[in-house]
């Protein structure tokens, strides 16, 4: 393998005519690195991937692997000279190989000496722990090994950048979970940098050094998987991380607490509180403090697993109703609506004894309200 | 899938049944029955022995081999490379297709004669050579071989082209994409991924190419020389059954026809199943 410190993408963005499928994509993935680009069905993530192979001609932007530009949008290095190895959602082994002729498919390319491509190939059957699988077929495979085995055709030819595709998105629950417990170790051991695709965020978070969020080929935020989680960028990422309660509200008053800013948000349904932790020294602390004056449209984001049955001092409390209950084995998944109120509702986990039609009281932490500037609501 | 299918289920298969044995079996046996015997009815091997025997019959298996065999391999081989570019759709793809449809639904007898009149010595095919400078007098498609050849092709070429697009374009996109990345020029992702599945219709594709060729009839009549290079073995057949009333002799023919005709099918399946080994092998993916 070719070494390198980073693979740059500048401004990459790819037209389907007047469809933008990827806009004005830059990042920057350093050696070893694990990116997932995340995002719901249509945002780009599989598009944005294949223009960074190679496959898919890119609209306009660079392409660096350090001082070397592999594709200008003029001139592009060919996918197949890029060295990178890709991982597609539907395994794409070649039914007319067996499992070693598969492996050994770009190593034969290569023109390595037949004892080199034996030895290579057993090498990647232990380490996806296919051994003895050799001369089986693609057809006669679980998916999960056929998985397995495109993962071993491609690390066999050590990649610059290896690209997964949705690689779990095939597989069922428990196969899924197992893979990624393997992918996750594959990394440890090979440190190969790699690019993953996916819709899950459960995977995103599990898998990734830092994720990258897109919606409608828009990069919404790049962060680890900590601050996409606890701090989105935006109501479309808290969305996606699993903030599924956004209320449109105004802001009524902001106030200096201490440390944090307390905001209280009149919206349709429920007066919420919420607590903004910027200490004084936060660089992010007076432009918030400028956003959010009194009247100002914002929209809250809550976790349904941050909202807890009955009323708590010193919490956001609101009267509801149940309006839909569904067992989920270590508690119940509620979405409810808020009292007196058509629009506002409020979905949470974790609830044991709430049945249909029933009116409760719920509460939620001032400190779990998130806030957005602005009336956008997520999709 | 296969559990075993409930009794009634196998009633449904009658019609098939039936079909087969009325259009098919009876006619192939009564055929080699006839052929196995002499005028009055009794057990002979003669009508075999005396078409080996023939000079002038015996030639015939050369003279149709030698149209069938190539026509075959060009239609064939002109369709693997066209199903090939047209596999994600190309613009005008439905004319095209259109175009290629048209001589299987106008019949043989309509082509040929279309192509007595166009490719003929005042047609407008030598009219144009000759106007375009290619050749001082006209060029003799017509009542040669070259007249029974391009009209055979005509004929078997859509039935290969159709048969392999839907084979190609069936291929998932992405086996190109990965045979790509792995490092494979597109010529070498032809030969090493998509040639090798393509391989069983292509054996198909030929089988059904070879089997119409090798029968050719009107053709060669209309667009050949009956008489003498152009004699096939389905004319040889015609003229034993209805020009000298030897049923016999003309049914030991057909027999020869349908052997040679399975020898060549046999031939193209073993070729396939040496190419292609994954097709016998099903599983869950």
């Amino acid at each position: 393998m070719r070494d390198f410190k980073r693979i740059s993408v500048r401004r990459m963005t790819k037209r389907f005519g007047e469809k933008t499928a990827v806009d004005d994509f830059s990042i920057e993935f350093g050696k070893e690195e694990f990116v997932t680009f995340l995002g719901p069905s249509g945002c780009g993530k599989s598009t944005a991937l294949n223009c960074i192979t190679g496959l898919i001609p890119i609209t306009s932007g660079e392409i660096y692997i350090d001082d070397e530009c592999i594709d200008d949008a003029k001139t592009s290095v060919s996918p197949e000279k890029r060295e990178f190895g890709m991982v597609f959602q539907n395994y794409a082994l070649f039914p007319h190989l067996s499992v070693k002729e598969n492996i050994a498919f770009g190593l034969r390319l290569r023109k390595l000496s037949k004892s080199e491509i034996e030895r290579r190939v057993s090498d990647a059957l232990r380490l996806v722990h296919l051994e003895g699988y050799g001369s089986k077929f693609p057809a006669q495979m679980s998916g999960g090994e056929q998985q397995r085995v495109a993962i071993a055709r491609c690390i066999v030819l050590e990649p610059r950048l290896l690209l997964l595709d949705e690689p779990l998105s095939n597989l069922d629950a428990k196969l899924r979970v197992e893979l990624r417990y393997e992918l996750k170790a594959l990394h440890k051991r090979l440190k190969l940098t790699t690019i993953y695709v996916t819709h899950d965020q459960t995977e995103a978070l599990a898998l990734s050094d830092r994720i990258v969020v897109l919606k409608l080929g828009k990069i919404q935020q790049i962060g680890s998987p900590q601050t996409i989680f606890s701090d989105p960028a935006n109501p479309f990422v808290a969305d996606f991380v699993g903030y599924k309660n956004a209320w449109k509200g105004k802001i009524e008053s902001l106030k200096e607490s201490g440390e944090a800013l307390a905001a209280s948000v009149r919206t349709d349904g429920a007066l919420i509180e919420a607590r903004l932790n910027y200490p004084k020294d936060d660089p992010r602390r007076a432009p918030i403090v400028a956003a959010f004056k009194a009247g100002a449209s914002v929209t809250t984001a809550i976790r349904p697993e941050d909202i807890v049955v009955g009323a708590v001092p010193g919490s956001n409390t609101f009267r509801c109703v149940a309006d839909l209950v569904e067992y989920q084995g270590h508690a119940n998944s509620v979405s409810a609506c808020i009292k007196g109120c058509e629009e506002a509702r409020v979905d949470m986990h974790s609830v044991s004894d709430v049945s249909f039609g029933e009116a409760f009281e719920a509460s939620v932490d001032p400190g779990k309200v998130l806030l957005f500037a602005g009336e956008e609501v997520t999709p | 899938m296969r559990g075993s299918p409930k009794r009634g289920a196998l009633l449904l298969l009658i019609p098939a049944i039936v079909f087969i044995l009325l259009l098919f079996l009876y006619p192939f046996g009564y055929g080699l029955f006839t052929s196995l015997t002499n005028a009055d009815g009794s057990f002979t091997l003669a009508n075999y022995i005396r078409f080996f025997h023939d000079a002038r019959d015996l030639r015939t298996i050369g003279v149709t081999l030698g149209i069938a065999v190539p026509v075959t391999l060009l239609a064939v081989g002109l369709a693997v490379p066209l199903s090939y570019h047209m596999r994600r759709g190309v613009p005008g793809e439905k004319l095209i297709t259109f175009f290629l449809i048209v001589p299987v639904t106008l019949g043989t007898v309509l082509v040929s004669e279309g192509m007595l009149s166009f490719m003929g010595p005042n047609g407008w095919l030598n009219q144009l050579i000759m106007a375009l400078g290619l050749s001082s007098k006209p060029i003799q498609f017509t009542h040669n071989y070259a007249g029974v050849a391009i009209s055979v092709g005509l004929q078997g070429f859509p039935y290969a082209f159709l048969m392999l697009l839907g084979y190609v374009s069936g291929i998932n996109p992405d086996l190109e994409k990965a045979s790509q990345m792995l490092g494979a020029t597109k010529w070498q992702t032809f030969w090493k991924v998509l040639f090798p599945l393509m391989v069983p219709g292509i054996a198909i594709a030929f089988c059904l190419n070879f089997v119409m060729a090798f029968s050719v009839y009107p053709s060669a009549v209309l667009l050949g020389q009956p008489s003498g290079p152009q004699r096939v073995m389905a004319l040889a057949a015609y003229q034993w059954a209805f020009e000298k009333f030897n049923f016999n002799a003309a049914s030991a023919i057909s027999m020869l026809m349908a052997a040679i005709e399975l020898c060549v099918i046999i031939v193209v399946l073993a070729w396939r199943s040496k190419m292609y080994k994954g097709a016998s092998i099903v599983g869950k993916g």
